[in-house]
């Protein structure tokens, strides 16, 4: 296979947002700052990456909710997680699609579909309408209030999975493969281990799969966030621990594990002996990352848009301007440039330009405590 | 088709070599033979001439996916890989086929050779609308030529082995030149693999077939230990590791074959030695090593990629660079399969050969002697002037075995320890197929002068994409990403932080490297986390290790 050859076509766009006095002048309604996107009108933060007075949470994965602000502002679905993970902090909570005032900017908080509890910040101040995707995902899954598009002026979208090489399989199509893996396992009297992170994507698989085919057992990083998401009235069928009684070889056989990624190639697998294991994450797209993983099966599962979803959420809005962060910016700036639209990068701390190797790496490089296990793809 | 897609996503999502000969083997005994035969051809290494040319398919395949053409190539380089990056990108199939591999191959591949460039558009894109999603992969891998999926040719051999139940090595000759590049097997091929022997193949006398060659493991155990491990020396015999391309010279009923041990027919490209096959008598295998030979030495492999490149072979280019073959081993002699005669006993014959033979171009590659392992050792140190790579030891009553089989006596490679120099990596560039989107395959530099030298430069000399592990290179995947100075395309320029110790196996002056200095093999040996980089050897470093 001949390499791609380098070409001249190859133009890089600006990535970097203009410094902040100059578009803080122009009246935008946020600007990117040093310590996150800031608000200069409401004088606050959403998803800041260092310590701030006010901070606007989009939704509770550790790269977009950190420690040390001042207060935090969420979806009323997020307290549960954020509370056990931040410990003491001054939470204030909004149900969906509730405004709120503040310095004269209306707030409110729209659902997302990434995680429970996530939300797309609608800022409205002196007749501009701008809104902050945080991440999110346009397909529904069941365990969190399903991908709503905000019409406004500016939309400030994610671009994760920015190429149009993602194109992610249909939820039902997903779970049949899903099942059929565990079934066959199940009938050869192996273990089916399911790396995913525990908070969110556990959950989607735990409601979607056919739970008729066997016990469920679910990593101790993993049952914590079950509870947040039972609590919330997500419906999960009943799941064990390995350390529960009458967990024994028997049930393993048959059983699927839910595991976060963190717990591959450690002691803890030991106890499955000959299983089958696999991987969920939309990176599992791509032959190069899936075997890099080195597990049997890579399922492409995603809890961020795809390409034909990010297309699809962002035309929904009606923006003119768009601002792109995290993930394949330049390619998505250039696309909706082409298209007509006004369109820049900003430039965000939620993950690498290219964030696709920062989850392939491989399970030893990836952190092993819990509030890192569950990380965002 | 379908069958044939099924079987490529399994081996290529397992690793257990178990799985993947369960599934190879399900395969040949359920297919249809004339597909059978296609899916042996592609996974023991065939490859077709190219169908359709790279740059005309990545632009209909962009069309039919309706991208501009840089999104279809910042497509590419994430994924790595042609023929998934249009599988990825294509739209759903509007219609459905119940074609399989041969039908495909022979009615609707092969003739795109031949299809005028007006109607090849329309051919390909009505193609296109009938293939399955997941059989684009495959489809795609077929015309791109970059048929790849993790199994060997051994493991292919050995799952028709079972399916005929049949002897490895049987199965190992009759695929050799199965795969050649206008093959075109049939049903009939595909049963004569698996067929119960002949008396014909048992009786050589007119084939043209090689012998599935012997292959070396390499031995890298303390010089204290080799007696514990092999004996004393006079149990071997003891030769130089030539630095040249594996060859097995066949003359039978008054014709010559000249094989590489890539299966290839290399009898065009090595005329001297087409002679040199003609003056032996028929019924005559001769193994060994073809080398670039002046002034009674061999040359630097540099010289025999000059006359692997060259489609024409000018009378100059023959005088400049001539070859010879250097004879190791005698696998067959006047007819008769001497495989499983001890070793000393073939080069017993094989030294009476090349004396009756007396051709210039066929030379026995020497034996050498050693009082005991240390005097071996001792004479192993002139290996690097002399050009070669170090000693092959072989055992004196073994049998000549087939690929990397042990059980019939063993051929080690002793290579003397590659030449070493601390560089600084310059350039990235992201890898492909299984290191798509990680920055795997680096340029190194070396200062252009010594340490003491007011404003030196670093001037790249090598190319390097092995030697780490893994993690390490997740680790400096990572450092490349936060000190790149530049992208240009799919490669970075980065600040120079990183020094590694690379090693190669050769070296020597060259006319076409910006460094005036081109080194064989670059590897990366480890990656030298203690040492700043201005600690990074210079040019004056790599010149002092400059053959004489």
């Amino acid at each position: 296979m001949p390499r791609p050859r380098s070409r001249s076509y190859h133009v890089q766009l600006p990535m970097k947002a203009a410094p902040p006095s100059r578009l803080a002048e122009s009246g935008d309604l946020i600007v990117a700052r040093p310590e996150g996107l800031y608000c200069p009108p409401g004088d606050f933060y959403i998803d800041p990456w260092r310590p701030v007075e006010r901070a606007v949470i989009t939704h509770a994965h550790s790269d977009h909710a950190r420690i040390g602000h001042g207060h935090y502002l969420a979806q009323e679905g997020s307290e549960g997680i954020l509370r056990t993970r931040l410990g003491e902090i001054t939470l204030q909570t909004l149900p969906y699609g509730e405004a709120i005032e503040h310095r004269g900017v209306r707030l409110s908080l729209h659902p997302a579909g990434h995680v429970l509890g996530s939300a797309q910040v609608r800022l409205e101040h002196a007749g501009r309408v701008w809104v902050a995707s945080g991440d999110y995902k346009t397909e529904p899954d069941g365990t969190c209030a399903p991908f709503e598009p905000v019409p406004c002026d500016t939309f400030i979208t994610e671009s994760t999975f920015g190429l149009p090489i993602y194109r992610w399989p249909t939820q039902a199509a997903l779970f049949t493969e899903i099942d059929d893996w565990w079934r066959g396992n199940a009938a050869q009297g192996r273990a089916s281990v399911l790396f995913c992170y525990a908070f969110g994507k556990a959950q989607r698989i735990l409601h979607g799969v056919d739970a008729s085919i066997g016990p469920i057992v679910v990593h101790g990083a993993v049952e914590p966030l079950d509870a947040v998401y039972r609590a919330a009235g997500v419906e999960l069928p009943p799941t064990l621990r390995v350390t529960d009684p009458g967990v024994d070889a028997a049930v393993l056989k048959r059983a699927l594990v839910l595991a976060p990624p963190s717990a591959q190639g450690t002691p803890w697998m030991r106890r499955f002996g000959n299983y089958s294991d696999a991987f969920a994450s939309g990176w599992m797209q791509l032959r190069g990352t899936r075997r890099r993983r080195g597990v049997d099966r890579g399922f492409v599962m995603s809890d961020h848009a795809d390409w034909p979803g990010l297309q699809q959420a962002i035309a929904g809005t009606g923006a003119e301007r768009v601002f792109v962060t995290h993930g394949s910016v330049a390619v998505l700036v250039r696309w909706l440039r082409e298209a007509g639209l006004d369109a820049q990068g900003f430039k965000t701390e939620y993950g690498d330009e290219d964030s696709d190797s920062a989850a392939a790496a491989p399970a030893a490089a990836t952190p092993v405590e819990a509030g890192a296990a569950d990380r965002a793809e | 088709m379908k069958q044939f897609a099924a079987l490529y996503r399994e081996l290529d999502t397992t690793t257990s070599s178990l799985a993947k000969q369960a599934a190879l083997q399900r395969y040949l005994k359920e297919a249809a033979p004339a597909d059978a035969a296609w899916a042996v051809y592609f996974l023991a290494g065939g490859k077709p001439r190219q169908l359709v040319p790279a740059s005309l398919l990545r632009l209909l395949a962009q069309q039919a996916a309706g991208l501009p053409e840089w999104l279809f190539d910042e497509s590419y380089e994430a994924v790595g890989d042609l023929a998934e990056t249009i599988s990825l990108l294509l739209p759903p199939p509007t219609e459905s086929h119940e074609m399989g591999l041969a039908e495909w191959i022979e009615a609707h591949l092969l003739p795109l050779r031949k299809t005028p460039p007006e109607l090849l558009a329309d051919t390909l894109r009505a193609q296109w609308r009938r293939l399955a999603v997941e059989e684009r992969l495959v489809y795609f891998k077929l015309i791109t030529g970059g048929f790849r999926v993790g199994v060997s040719r051994l493991q292919v051999t050995q799952a028709l082995a079972a399916v005929g139940a049949l002897d490895a090595k049987r199965v190992a000759q009759r695929l050799m030149g199965y795969t050649h590049i206008a093959g075109q097997p049939s049903a009939a091929d595909y049963a004569a693999l698996i067929a119960p022997e002949s008396h014909g193949e048992l009786d050589q006398k007119t084939s043209g077939e090689p012998y599935p060659f012997f292959l070396a493991h390499p031995f890298n155990q303390q010089l204290a230990s080799f007696d514990a491990l092999l004996g004393t020396p006079a149990q071997w015999i003891v030769e130089w590791k030539w630095d040249g391309i594996r060859a097995q010279l066949v003359k039978r009923a008054g014709q010559v074959w000249l094989w590489s041990r890539g299966e290839e027919l290399v009898t065009d490209r090595f005329p001297e030695l087409a002679t040199l096959g003609e003056a032996l008598p028929d019924g005559t295998v001769v193994d060994g090593e073809i080398v670039v030979w002046r002034d009674d030495k061999v040359q630097p492999f540099a010289e025999l990629q000059r006359r692997i490149g060259r489609k024409t072979l000018g009378a100059k280019l023959l005088r400049e660079i001539p070859v010879v073959l250097l004879a190791y081993d005698l696998l067959e002699w006047q007819g008769r399969d001497l495989r499983a005669l001890p070793q000393q006993e073939r080069r017993a014959l094989l030294d009476d050969l090349v004396a009756s033979a007396a051709h210039p171009t066929l030379i026995a590659s020497p034996m050498l002697h050693g009082t005991d392992w240390q005097d071996l050792a001792r004479q192993r140190e002139q290996a690097r002037a002399m050009g070669v790579e170090g000693m092959m030891l072989k055992q004196r009553d073994a049998s000549y075995g087939v690929g990397r089989t042990k059980e019939a006596g063993v051929w080690w490679k002793w290579k003397i320890d590659p030449l070493s120099v601390d560089a600084v990596l310059v350039y990235a560039q992201r890898g492909h197929g299984r290191r798509a989107s990680l920055y795997s395959d680096y340029t190194f530099a070396v200062w252009d002068a010594p340490p003491e030298a007011p404003e030196r430069k670093l001037v790249p000399f090598a190319k390097a994409y092995s030697g780490l592990t893994d993690a390490e290179m997740a680790r400096v995947d990572a450092v490349i990403r936060k000190t790149t100075i530049e992208s240009f395309g799919p490669v970075r320029s980065v600040k120079p932080t990183l020094v590694f110790e690379l090693g190669f196996e050769g070296i020597a002056r060259s006319g076409r490297h910006k460094s005036g200095i081109a080194v064989r093999f670059p590897r990366m040996l480890r990656w030298r986390e203690d040492k700043p980089v201005e600690e990074a050897d210079s040019l004056q470093t790599l010149a002092a290790l400059l053959p004489a």
